[in-house]
């Protein structure tokens, strides 16, 4: 039963990070109708922010974070701005291998800076663990801090999006993007603002992914990358709770495979259930059905 | 002469100029060969590209003529390998032609795939655009962890299946565990010749493009233009859509053949059976142009040749791919590189007039 729970604890972790991750990919998508296959490696270059920053120039953690947070959002925006945003009435495929060629070329950026090497991570938390249950539970400051930061952010986006006028901008452009022009909103600016915070976010995941996890190459994020997508599409692909909900099952999924049933089948058992869902419900768990009209 | 060419439609004298080029490339590369002129490291990629052809082509079939973006291709690809490098394993003592037996393994791993094809087709094609792309991709990273599992051997009292390891299987003295897991399958003879892989490609594009020239191939891509419109006149979508992405399969199990008797261990790796793999062949469609064959040949001879053109920038060749890849993609699809290329154009038409 112990074991249980802490498993279970562990997978709600793990599947903040991924809600965290999926946040920024649901918020893109919904808005620029693009799978950004290089989402993932912007986790991963977020995490190596830090890793410079903290381990490489002993800045304390909360400074490299901070550096880490402004280096993603530029990096995102710039990625917008130079590989997608030429793009922007071209076909999906065009854009997503656009996307692709990005992830590429971010991988190889690191790898040539900090070559293909694993690199241990030193965690940013320095929150004691917590041992309950007389100390037969106990759950890790990462863990902590992983969890509240994913609530936060679940909150706070979904407060932005409601009340302030960006959020609202955003809301109308994934809409209907021709119909917000018409109205006043810059869609232009808008992406970019989503492109911005997705980043932002992407290396927030990065961070704790690696606290958690903390080996790192240029290949961490790309995995992490597609099970968020993963749990977006769970989730309802465009939806914030959706992709929240998705998240957080994900990893609970994900964990409890692995302690129950098989390590090595864990991940397939996180994709059936993606297909089972799907079948039923073909527009994920919280995703708006569109009918279809001749 | 001239009567005859004419007689020919437009589409057979174009499939004739692709399965020329293919020839051509064959004896071209077959002289260099013969002279000595090309180097061990380009000889060991001729077999992995006749490979990547083969899927080139059978992707364009799902993304080009059937509309639908799959990333699972390199999972058909891994049961091709898988089934006929098992076969090939059991038959080795029993079958001794190394011809025969080849031919066989093509066969069964062509038909498995396309078993699997349709088994994860009828599912799967319920989906559509980005929900149908996760999917494909999920069903791939299912095969490929699935395929890491297994444990499979033989001895006197027959076949053996274990999830957990070799000591499990409990075989007899003298058993022979086949697929061991993560190891895979090791010793499987290396059947595949650079011959073999052309006659494969031309067997690829003679299925591929008669398919599209047919009655079949029509409906599959009326069903694509307009689902609504192709049911409403009688066509049977869910069959044909069935029908595209099985063969689509089925061809990338061949490729998989190839690659299982190219290697003498065959393992199922992240990079050679994963969505990686899948998202290097659809770039090799979409750079080569969605829907066109020919392009999808070229582009995956042009693209894979070239990081190995690139090899003596070392650590900078995958950057400069992917470089290359953004910037062909902007230059292709953007308004901006669109009325460049208006604009190139204009320029040698000008200079042709003046020059007539």
């Amino acid at each position: 039963m112990i074991g249980f729970i802490s498993y279970l604890v562990n997978g709600i972790s793990l599947g903040s990070v991924y809600a965290i991750i999926a946040l920024g990919y649901t918020m893109v998508y919904g808005i620029a109708k693009m799978l950004n296959f290089a989402h993932g490696d912007v986790i991963m270059i977020g995490a190596f922010v830090v890793f410079s920053t903290v381990s490489g120039a002993g800045l304390p953690p909360v400074v490299g974070v901070l550096i880490s947070v402004v280096a993603c959002t530029l990096l995102g925006m710039a990625i917008e701005r130079i590989a997608y945003k030429p793009l922007r009435k071209a076909s999906k495929l065009a854009v997503l291998i656009t996307a692709i060629g990005v992830s590429y070329f971010l991988q190889n950026v690191a790898l040539l800076i900090y070559g293909a090497n694993t690199k241990s991570f030193t965690s940013v938390v320095a929150i004691e663990p917590i041992s309950l249950m007389d100390g037969s539970l106990v759950i890790s400051g990462e863990t902590i801090v992983t969890v509240i930061a994913c609530i936060i952010i679940m909150i706070g986006l979904m407060t932005f999006m409601k009340y302030s006028k960006s959020g609202r901008a955003m809301l109308a452009v994934s809409e209907d993007s021709g119909a917000a022009q018409l109205m006043g909103v810059n869609v232009n600016s808008t992406i970019a603002l989503t492109f911005a915070i997705g980043s932002a976010l992407a290396a927030i995941a990065g961070v704790l992914l690696c606290s958690s996890y903390p080996s790192l190459t240029p290949y961490t994020g790309s995995m992490p990358g597609i099970k968020a997508f993963v749990a977006a599409v769970f989730g309802g692909i465009g939806s914030i709770p959706g992709a929240f909900i998705g998240g957080i099952l994900l990893g609970v999924i994900e964990i409890l495979g692995k302690a129950y049933i098989s390590s090595q089948l864990a991940d397939a058992i996180v994709f059936a259930v993606l297909i089972i869902v799907l079948l039923v419900k073909p527009t994920g768990l919280l995703g708006r059905q569109i009918q279809e009209k001749v | 002469m001239k009567t005859k060419t004419r007689s020919l439609s437009k589409t057979t004298r174009s499939n004739l100029i692709t399965y020329g080029m293919v020839v051509a490339a064959y004896i071209i590369v077959e002289i260099f060969l013969r002279a000595g002129m090309v180097s061990s490291l380009l000889e060991g990629l001729l077999v992995p590209l006749c490979m990547y052809v083969i899927l080139a082509v059978s992707l364009n079939l799902t993304v080009g003529i059937s509309g639908e973006l799959s990333l699972g291709h390199a999972g058909f690809m891994c049961v091709g390998a898988f089934t006929s490098a098992f076969f090939s394993r059991c038959m080795e003592t029993a079958i001794p032609v190394s011809g025969i037996r080849f031919f066989l393994a093509i066969l069964i791993g062509t038909v498995c795939a396309a078993l699997f094809g349709i088994l994860i087709g009828i599912p799967v094609l319920r989906l559509k655009g980005d929900y149908l792309a996760i999917v494909t991709l999920a069903f791939g990273e299912i095969i490929k962890n699935v395929v890491n599992v297994v444990y499979l051997g033989r001895d006197s009292r027959g076949f053996h299946v274990s999830t957990k390891d070799s000591i499990s299987l409990g075989l007899e003295q003298g058993g022979d565990v086949i697929i061991k897991g993560p190891q895979g399958i090791t010793g499987t003879p290396n059947d595949s010749t650079f011959l073999i892989g052309v006659i494969l490609i031309l067997v690829t594009l003679f299925i591929v493009m008669n398919l599209i020239n047919s009655r079949t191939g029509r409906a599959v891509m009326a069903i694509r233009d307009n689902r609504i419109a192709a049911e409403s006149v009688g066509i049977n979508v869910t069959k044909y859509k069935l029908l595209a992405f099985s063969v689509s399969a089925a061809l990338a199990g061949t490729a998989g053949v190839l690659y299982a008797h190219n290697l003498s261990t065959l393992q199922a790796q992240p990079k050679n059976f994963g969505y990686n793999m899948s998202i290097t062949i659809l770039v090799f469609v979409v750079l080569g142009g969605i829907g066109n064959i020919r392009g999808s040949v070229i582009a995956a001879v042009v693209l894979t040749l070239l990081p190995e053109l690139l090899r003596s920038l070392n650590d900078y060749r995958m950057l400069i791919y992917a470089v290359i890849l953004i910037a062909t993609m902007i230059f292709t699809s953007s308004p901006g590189g669109q009325e460049i290329q208006e604009r190139i154009k204009l320029f040698f038409k000008h200079r042709k007039t003046k020059e007539a």
